[in-house]
C-alpha cells in the first residue's frame, strides 16, 4: 500500500521538477527573511537569482548543527512567531539545546510524512498503534503520534517509562502496531516472554526509530514478536521521525524526497559522491516554512540510491546507517555528544578532565558508565564523602544529558591517556 | 597524642592492591596495620605504617590517590570488656566514630585504630579517662 502515490510514485522527471521548483522558492524565503543565510549567501557570492534548478544546490553553502548552537534559540526561524505552532528541540553539542520551530503547515508535512512511512510498515486506519517514544520536546512522541492520527489509525499515547502498563495494553487492546525504539522493542519483548504474554498479542508492525540498529535486531525482534520490523528515519533539525523509512522489501529507507532534498557528500571534502558511494547525509528542506534549512549535515553516513523500488515508490532510498562523521552516540534513543560530558564534568571542582564513557547494551538497554579521574586533593578517606561526590556527578551528568550515567571515581592517572586526538568513548554496542 | 594514617583509594582492578604493597615494599615501608573497606567499585585502603609521610609521598610519586589523615590510636588491654568500657566513654561524650580496626603491636595489649568525627574532643576524653593513645612517634619506634 502507498499512502500518496503522486508523490511518492512520481516519474524522476517530474519529481526533478518539482523539487527544482521547490528549491527556487525555498532560497528565496530564507534569503529573505534568515539574516544568518542571506549574509552567508552573500559571504558565498551566492544570490537566489542563482538558483534556477534543484542541480545549482551544489552553489549553496552548507548548514551545521553549530550554526543552529550560535544562533540559539530562534535564530535560523525564517516565520514570525506567530505562525510557529510548536518547539521541539535535541541534544546540542554542548550545553545549549538545538531549538526548531513548526508552522502549522509544517505539522500537516510532518504528519503526512508520517503516514507515508506507516504505510509502508503495512498499517492503516484499522490499526491499534501504541506510541512508544517519548512525548515532550523530543520528536518521537508526538511526530509519530500526528502521523498515525493523519492515518486515521486508533492510537495510544504510551510514551516511555511503563512496560508493564504498556504490554497489559498492548494485550488488553489488542495492538497491532508499536512504535518505539528497537532496542526498547527487544526489551518488550522480553518482559512479554517473562509475563508469558508472547501468544497473547496481536501486533504485526513495528516502526522502530531513533536509534541506529542492525539487521540482526530486526531478525530478532521480527522472529520473536512476529512482525514485520521498519527502520523509521528523522532528525529534528530536519523534521523529526517520518524523513525516511523502509517498505516491506527492506531494500532501503525512502525519503520523503518531494519535502527533503538528499544529498551525500564526502565529510572530508564536502564535494558530493557518486550513488552508491558511502558519504555523509545532507538534507535541504524544501517546503519547511518554520526553519528551513539549506544543505544540513546530518553526519550520519550512508549512501543513496534512486532507483525504483519493487514497491513501486521512485524516492530515493538509503542505504542502512554506516557510522557517523562526528562522535555523537545515541543513548536509548536520546543523542548524546562527549562534549556535553566534558562541559558537564568543568562544573564539578572535583573531578579532572580525564573521563571516558563506556557504553554497553545489558538485555537490550543501554547502559552508560562515565569514569572520572577524582582531583588528588578531593579524595577523602571516608566512603561516604566518595559516594557523596559519586552523587553529585551523576546529578550534573543527569541533568546535562537527560539520561541516567552510572558514575565511577578512579584514582589518577589510571585511564589511560593517548597520543593525539584524545579518546574518550568505548561503545561496546555494535550498531554499525 | 594522635597518629598518621596513610590513606589510598583503589578502583577495583585486578592487581592495583598488590601495586601499593610493592611500593611500600620498594620504598623500607613497614605496614603494622592494614584495613580495606570496599565496595562494588572501589577501595580504601587505611594503614598504620612506620613512615607514614614517606609512605604518602611515594605512593602518590606512584600514581595512588593517597593522603594523611589523623586518628587515634588507642591501647586496649587484653581483658573482657576493655573496648566496651572504652567505647563507652567516648559514646557518653557524643563523639561518633567513623571506623575503627584493630593493631597489634605487643604481646600484652592490642590497639584499635579509630577515627572520630571530633578529633581534639576524643583526644581530651581519652587523656581525661587515663586511657593510653600511641602517636606516630611511638609507631616509628616499634
Amino acid at each position: 500500500m502507498i499512502w500518496n502515490k503522486e508523490m511518492e510514485c512520481m516519474s524522476p522527471e517530474d519529481k526533478k521538477r518539482l523539487q527544482s521548483e521547490r528549491l527556487v522558492k525555498l532560497v528565496k524565503y530564507v534569503y529573505d527573511n534568515v539574516e544568518f543565510y542571506r549574509k552567508r549567501m552573500d559571504e558565498y557570492g551566492v544570490k537566489p537569482e542563482d538558483i534556477k534548478s534543484i542541480d545549482d544546490i551544489v552553489k549553496l553553502p552548507y548548514t551545521t548543527k553549530n550554526d543552529l548552537r550560535d544562533t540559539y534559540p530562534f535564530g535560523l526561524f525564517a516565520a514570525p512567531h506567530s505562525d510557529i505552532v510548536r518547539i521541539h528541540a535535541s541534544s546540542g553539542t554542548t550545553g545549549k539545546a538545538t531549538v526548531v520551530g513548526y508552522t502549522q503547515n509544517d505539522i500537516d508535512v510532518w504528519s503526512e510524512c508520517v503516514a507515508r512511512c506507516m504505510t509502508m510498515a503495512n498499517v492503516t486506519k484499522d490499526d491499534i498503534i501504541q506510541v512508544a517514544y517519548g512525548y515532550g520536546l523530543f520528536t518521537g512522541g508526538l511526530g509519530a503520534h500526528y502521523g498515525a492520527e493523519k492515518l486515521g489509525a486508533m492510537v495510544v499515547p504510551m510514551s516511555t517509562g511503563n512496560s508493564k502498563k504498556l504490554t497489559t495494553m498492548m494485550v488488553d487492546f489488542g495492538a497491532t502496531a508499536i512504535a518505539c525504539t528497537p532496542s526498547y522493542l527487544l526489551h518488550l519483548s522480553e518482559v512479554l516472554r517473562d509475563e508469558g504474554l508472547l501468544d497473547q498479542i496481536k501486533l504485526k508492525s513495528a516502526i522502530c526509530g531513533a536509534e541506529p540498529w542492525t539487521e540482526k535486531m530486526r531478525n530478532e525482534i521480527e522472529s520473536r514478536l512476529h512482525v514485520t520490523a521498519h527502520d523509521i528515519y528523522g532528525l529534528s533539525e530536519i523534521m523529526g521521525p517520518g524523513v525516511a523509512c523502509d517498505c516491506v522489501h527492506h531494500a532501503g529507507l525512502h525519503i520523503c524526497d518531494d519535502h527533503f532534498y538528499p544529498e551525500i557528500i564526502d565529510p572530508k571534502t564536502l564535494e558530493p559522491v557518486a550513488d552508491g558511494e558511502t558519504g555523509e547525509l545532507v538534507f535541504t528542506t524544501l517546503t519547511k516554512e518554520g526553519i528551513p534549512l539549506i544543505r544540513y549535515r546530518t553526519k550520519d553516513l550512508t549512501s543513496i540510491t534512486r532507483e525504483a523500488c519493487e514497491c513501486g515508490r521512485t524516492s530515493a532510498r538509503i542505504s542502512r546507517f554506516k557510522g557517523r562523521s562526528d562522535d555523537m552516540l545515541i543513548i536509548r534513543g536520546v543523542n548524546v555528544f562527549p562534549s556535553q560530558v566534558e562541559a558537564a564534568l568543568v562544573e564539578v571542582e572535583e573531578v579532572t578532565p580525564h573521563y571516558m564513557m563506556i557504553i554497553d547494551r545489558e538485555n537490550n538497554l543501554d547502559s552508560l558508565e562515565i569514569q572520572v579521574e577524582v582531583d588528588t586533593k578531593y579524595y577523602t578517606d571516608e566512603i561516604r564523602g566518595i559516594e557523596k561526590l559519586t552523587k553529585k556527578i551523576s546529578q550534573v551528568i543527569q541533568s546535562a544529558l537527560g539520561i541516567s550515567a552510572k558514575i565511577k571515581l578512579m584514582g589518577p592517572n589510571t585511564l589511560k591517556r593517548s597520543e593525539g586526538k584524545a579518546v574518550h568513548v568505548i561503545d561496546n554496542r555494535k550498531l554499525y | 597524642m594522635t597518629a598518621n594514617q596513610v590513606s589510598v583509594f583503589i578502583e577495583n582492578r585486578q592487581g592495583r592492591l598488590g601495586q601499593v604493597l610493592s611500593v611500600l615494599k620498594e620504598n623500607d615501608i613497614n605496614i603494622l596495620s592494614i584495613s580495606l573497606a570496599d565496595t562494588t567499585e572501589y577501595g580504601l585502603l587505611r594503614l598504620i605504617v612506620n613512615k607514614p609521610t614517606e609512605a604518602r609521598d611515594v605512593l602518590l610519586k606512584a600514581g595512588f590517590s593517597s593522603m594523611l589523615t589523623e586518628v587515634l590510636i588507642i591501647k586496649v588491654p587484653h581483658q573482657t570488656g576493655a573496648l566496651q568500657k572504652i567505647l563507652a566513654v567516648i559514646a557518653e561524650n557524643n563523639v561518633s566514630i567513623e571506623y575503627m580496626y584493630g593493631l597489634s603491636v605487643e604481646s600484652t595489649d592490642a590497639s584499635i585504630v579509630m577515627k572520630t568525627n571530633e578529633l581534639d574532643k576524643a583526644c581530651k576524653i581519652l587523656a581525661g579517662s587515663n586511657i593510653g593513645t600511641l602517636t606516630s612517634k611511638d609507631i616509628e619506634a616499634l
